[in-house]
């Protein structure tokens, strides 16, 4: 079976626009002038293993991995390794 | 034919007694805590039959939400938003003193139908006179209902009013809203889900339990159909509230008002509402009748714009004052929004950078969707729609520095903002 889709969200209130993630995963993640990150699309292919080393290294834990039906992808977003 | 349905019978100097609603209305059984599921089946058949949409602006099919928080695992509590976070909105305040019990009829038939045991009614810590009045209703009713009914009293900011704000503040005490990963998603308070509906949302399930789903739709001999409370303000001679037939007119419905003179445009559903052009008076007062326009009703707001004033500076006011109300959680919220206000202020004083539309309609771009909540989409969608109403004003201040029109006078109602949060 097809692995999900995921989609990187970003919780807007806990992000404090660090920046590290678009550095990180520069191919999703884009930055708007203020510093805050812009999820330009879904995670595809070879961007997985950099969105998912954005949401460890996230210093506010302000990302998370999500499948498109909604749920979040538990391991990923609570960053157990 | 009577247009009201809300107001029916309401006295012009006092609220509703009991005996008085229940003279209009009839009595109401309700199932106490033990749950009735014959009856809640019935009483949701109703709604459904009823098509009734929520009155708070999202107009969100009401059956579907009660179905949704029905279906969580958890306890549920039934909150009435009478928070009335809208400045332009007088509206549930305005049913509030006059029927209350209508709204607590409702509160109790949504309380039944998820199983809630309590009801909470949040009313803005600035708004005494209406928190007063429920006070008294809420006495009134003592032994006829079963679930016990409370008063919260958020603070009085416009962002205070929305779902997961007032969920906040029943758990905590801060009126800020809360990020959802994933929606739908339940707003949770102290363990339990929440139904949250408008205080005329409330007081429609109280018709619809009185008369019936279908009854609520098509009317009656003596009752229009369908009807919703609207506000309406700005360069009227007679603002208020009023209770009109879902499409009728809007030229008639601002008639009701006495409009001053010549009209520019209107400002529909709220500060993070649309802008509609002089041209939707003629249309029906309607989703679908303002479609065209690409108006809404939002929660009933109707702002008079007077051809006297500048529109770009009346759209520059409410920008920048909803960009002193963002909670300041989010990054797009708190330097986006003032830029936007920015913007807009220099564009209506002619002092404007080239292309200021189109930097602006980039600066929408970049924020929207962006918020834990819709504050900031809703001042993209009031900015967006402005643009486009209002684009040959900003070709004249793009080209003089002014419409003409004087920027220095406002029609709007834009209370002070000292408190910030």
């Amino acid at each position: 079976m097809a692995k999900p889709l995921l989609i990187l969200v970003v919780d807007p209130i806990k992000c404090d626009a660090y920046g590290h993630c678009a550095e990180i995963a520069p191919e999703i993640i884009a930055l708007d002038p203020w510093g805050y990150p812009i999820i330009k699309g879904k995670v595809v292919g070879a961007a997985r293993a950099h969105a998912e080393m954005a949401v460890r290294q996230c210093p506010r834990q302000a990302l998370a991995l999500r499948t498109e039906s909604g749920n979040l992808d538990r391991p990923v977003g609570s960053t157990r390794r | 034919m009577n247009g009201n349905r809300l107001l029916e019978g309401v006295n012009p100097t006092s609220p509703l007694t009991l005996s008085q609603h229940l003279e209009v209305h009839g009595t109401l059984t309700v199932p106490g805590k033990r749950a009735n599921p014959a009856w809640n089946d019935a009483m949701l058949a109703e709604l459904v039959t009823s098509g009734l949409r929520g009155r708070g602006g999202a107009r969100f099919p009401t059956a579907t939400k009660v179905t949704y928080v029905a279906s969580q695992r958890q306890k549920a509590r039934m909150v009435v938003n009478l928070m009335e976070g809208e400045p332009a909105s007088q509206k549930d305040s305005v049913l509030a003193a006059f029927a209350p019990h209508l709204i607590l009829d409702g509160a109790q038939v949504l309380a039944a139908l998820v199983g809630a045991d309590r009801i909470i009614v949040c009313i803005a810590d600035d708004n005494d006179p209406v928190a007063q009045l429920m006070e008294r209703a809420i006495h009134e009713r003592r032994g006829l209902d079963e679930r016990a009914v409370e008063i919260e009293r958020p603070r009085g900011r416009y962002v205070a009013s929305e779902e997961t704000a007032l969920g906040h503040y029943l758990d905590e005490g801060l009126s800020l809203p809360r990020f959802r990963a994933s929606r739908p998603a339940p707003t949770m308070a102290r363990s339990r889900v929440l139904l949250v509906d408008n205080a005329e949302t409330c007081a429609n399930v109280g018709l619809i339990a009185h008369h019936g789903g279908s009854w609520w739709a098509n009317g009656d001999a003596n009752h229009a159909p369908e009807t919703t409370l609207v506000t309406i303000s700005g360069a009227v001679e007679t603002p208020g509230v009023f209770e009109v037939a879902l499409g009728m007119n809007v030229a008639a419905i601002v008639q009701l008002a006495n409009p001053r003179g010549a009209i520019s445009g209107l400002l529909l559903g709220g500060y993070g509402g649309t802008w509609v052009s002089a041209a939707a008076l003629g249309a029906p007062y309607s989703v679908a009748g303002l479609a065209p326009f690409r108006g809404n009703l939002g929660a009933g707001i109707i702002v008079v714009l007077g051809d006297d004033v500048c529109p770009l500076a009346e759209t520059a006011r409410i920008a920048r004052w909803m960009s002193n109300e963002s909670a300041g959680q989010c990054g797009p919220c708190l330097f986006g929004l003032p830029q936007m206000a920015g913007q807009l202020e220099a564009l209506a004083a002619g002092r404007h950078s080239a292309n200021a539309d189109r930097s602006l309609l980039d600066l929408a771009d970049i924020i929207e969707g962006r918020g834990a909540c819709a504050h900031p989409d809703g001042v993209i969608r009031m900015v967006r729609t402005a643009l486009s109403v209002f684009a040959y004003d900003i070709a004249l201040h793009q080209r003089s520095g002014t419409c003409g029109r004087v920027s220095a006078k406002t029609q709007l109602s834009l209370p002070p903002q000292e408190e910030l949060f």
